[in-house]
């Protein structure tokens, strides 16, 4: 066999398996876009629901849905930022830095409804946070920290150690270096496990279930301290526990799951774009 | 005058034994040349001088380092202002992804200058002396990365003299340029060691020849030679001086 022809092969290979990944997710997203489209309206979105959730809008769940993710990247981001670096840049390279490295990757593998328990534990009965936004939050945040811990840790280790030593060259400290040139440098990858953190945390319920989650609240949270509709949550309920539910109801409710997902992606986006575009400059 | 006095220097990364009882003057207003087989420990010696050895773990460092009458390894000395007596450029240029004119700025801001009309005249100023205002005067804001290896090095000479060291140390600041930046870079250093103290670490034997007053020869940890440049390359003193001058080691 010609090494060209092994090339080729390897190519076809790795394209099938994309397609293998691209082509289900596609479809997904159109099945929800086609079958959700039809349900939109400003009452779908603006309005509250009635009728046992089978008619009226879904807004409190969307305004939940958004409290939380807000809340959750408020506490997650700037702990797991710090976390990682405090990793890279600080501890000393030895077993329990590893150890510790080490059990962080674990706890991304730890099932959802665990930390909903974990959360219910802490925040809402120990810290008598009751069933709230902010307990919510506090679950999520420590659910998606792993993500956060590691993508930033990644990004931080990925700036090249010269930029470091030039920095310190100068007469600069070394918070000084990290604050202004490492962090920026780093800041698309950060960015880049927010939004994963982002996508995790919206899709959520075992572990707001217990946390934050009403079943149903037909008015808008008021504070932190109150419990609220998800979207994530609400779609779970009327595809599943509430009877003779329109189909329609929950193509939209998926829909509107994603587009509200789809905001914090695209400003995201935005922010990591315009740090690529001032680390080239 | 002398500017930096190393007496009786070891260093040692973790238990190898990386520089053996260095003594060295650096005279101000001079270019001394750190020559030597890879390995030999120049850089190592350079990193000594403003502390950036500090940054490794488990280094191991005796002896005495005086900058003027200053110890450099009191434990009472703020490294920070150190770092600003003593510049130093690399061998990769490695300017900071920001612009021309933040990559100068960076080191003065650090120690508290804001106004503007200051900084202006710390940028003008130092690449001006750094031989390279007149290409970048019009595009101060465009990225540092935009320039040319042999202007990212000037660049980042100018970095470094914003900061108005009394020393600068350079590690092989050429390597990676070719024989016309090389050759600006020179013209250069001739006309900074009216104002600075210089070191610089060299794997030509013609550049050592041409710009420095002093060289000081490595080998193995060791300085096995220093003194002045034409008597070190015209009649060295070592047989080991004489075959690497003359390209006959190994
Ligand atoms: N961080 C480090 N940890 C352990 N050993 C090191 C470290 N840095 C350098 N060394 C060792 O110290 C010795 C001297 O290294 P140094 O970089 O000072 O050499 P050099 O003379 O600058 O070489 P070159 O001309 O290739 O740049 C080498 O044997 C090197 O392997
Ligand atoms: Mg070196």
């Amino acid at each position: 066999m010609g090494k060209k022809f092994k090339e080729k092969f390897a190519f076809t290979i790795l394209a099938l398996i994309t397609m293998c990944v691209i082509i289900p997710a596609l479809f997904i997203f159109s099945y929800i876009i086609y079958n959700g489209i039809g349900t939109i309206s400003l009452e779908f979105i603006f309005g509250s629901p009635t009728k046992g959730m089978t008619e009226g809008g879904i807004f409190p769940a969307i305004i939940g849905t958004m409290s939380l993710i807000v809340g959750t990247i408020v506490f997650a981001l700037p702990l797991g930022v710090g976390t990682a670096i405090y990793l890279v840049e600080y501890a000393k390279k030895n077993v329990l830095t590893k150890l510790i490295s080490l059990a962080i990757l674990n706890l991304a593998g730890v099932p959802s409804v665990v930390y909903g328990l974990f959360g219910l534990g802490l925040f809402v009965l120990l810290l008598g946070f009751g069933s709230s936004i902010l307990s919510g939050s506090l679950t999520l945040s420590c659910l998606i920290l792993p993500i956060i811990i590691k993508s930033s840790e990644a990004a931080i280790k990925s700036v090249p150690n010269i930029y470091r030593e030039a920095s310190l060259a100068l007469g600069a400290t070394k918070w000084q270096t990290i604050y202004k040139i490492v962090l920026p440098a780093a800041m698309p990858g950060i960015i880049t496990g927010a939004i994963l953190g982002i996508g995790r945390a919206a899709g959520e319920t075992a572990a707001i279930l217990l946390t934050v989650a009403a079943f149903f609240l037909p008015r808008l949270p008021d504070s932190i301290m109150d419990q609220a509709m998800v979207l994530s949550y609400h779609l779970y309920i009327i595809s599943s526990q509430v009877p003779g539910m329109p189909d329609a109801i929950k193509n939209g409710t998926a829909l509107v799951l994603l587009g509200v997902v789809g905001i914090f992606f695209f400003a995201a986006t935005v922010i990591r774009i315009k740090y690529k575009l001032a680390n080239r400059a | 005058m002398l500017k930096v006095t190393i007496s009786d220097l070891n260093l040692y990364y973790e238990e190898f034994h990386a520089l053996k009882n260095i003594s060295l003057d650096i005279e101000d207003k001079e270019v001394t040349a750190l020559i030597g087989p890879s390995g030999c420990g120049k850089s190592t010696f350079l990193r000594t001088i403003n502390r950036m050895n500090d940054l490794i773990d488990d280094v191991k460092i005796e002896g005495l380092v005086m900058l003027e009458d200053q110890d450099i390894y009191n434990k009472d000395v703020d490294v920070a202002a150190l770092r600003r007596r003593v510049g130093m450029v690399f061998q990769k240029p490695n300017p900071f992804l920001k612009s021309i004119y933040e990559n100068v700025a960076y080191g003065p801001r650090r120690y508290g200058i804001k106004a503007k009309n200051q900084l202006d005249e710390i940028v003008e100023r130092s690449l001006k002396k750094a031989a390279i205002w007149e290409e970048v005067e019009d595009r101060l804001n465009k990225p540092a990365l935009s320039l040319s290896g042999g202007q990212q090095q000037r660049l980042c000479i100018a970095r470094a003299l914003a900061m108005e060291p009394e020393v600068l140390l350079m590690d092989e600041p050429t390597a990676s340029l070719d024989p016309i930046a090389t050759g600006r870079i020179e013209e250069l250093i001739s006309q900074l060691k009216k104002d600075y103290a210089i070191i610089i670490v060299t794997h030509s034997m013609q550049q050592a020849a041409r710009i420095s007053d002093k060289t000081a020869f490595f080998l193995m940890g060791e300085i096995v030679e220093t003194g002045k440049t034409k008597e070190v390359f015209t009649t060295p003193k070592d047989k080991r001086t004489e075959d690497y001058i003359t390209g006959r080691f190994g």
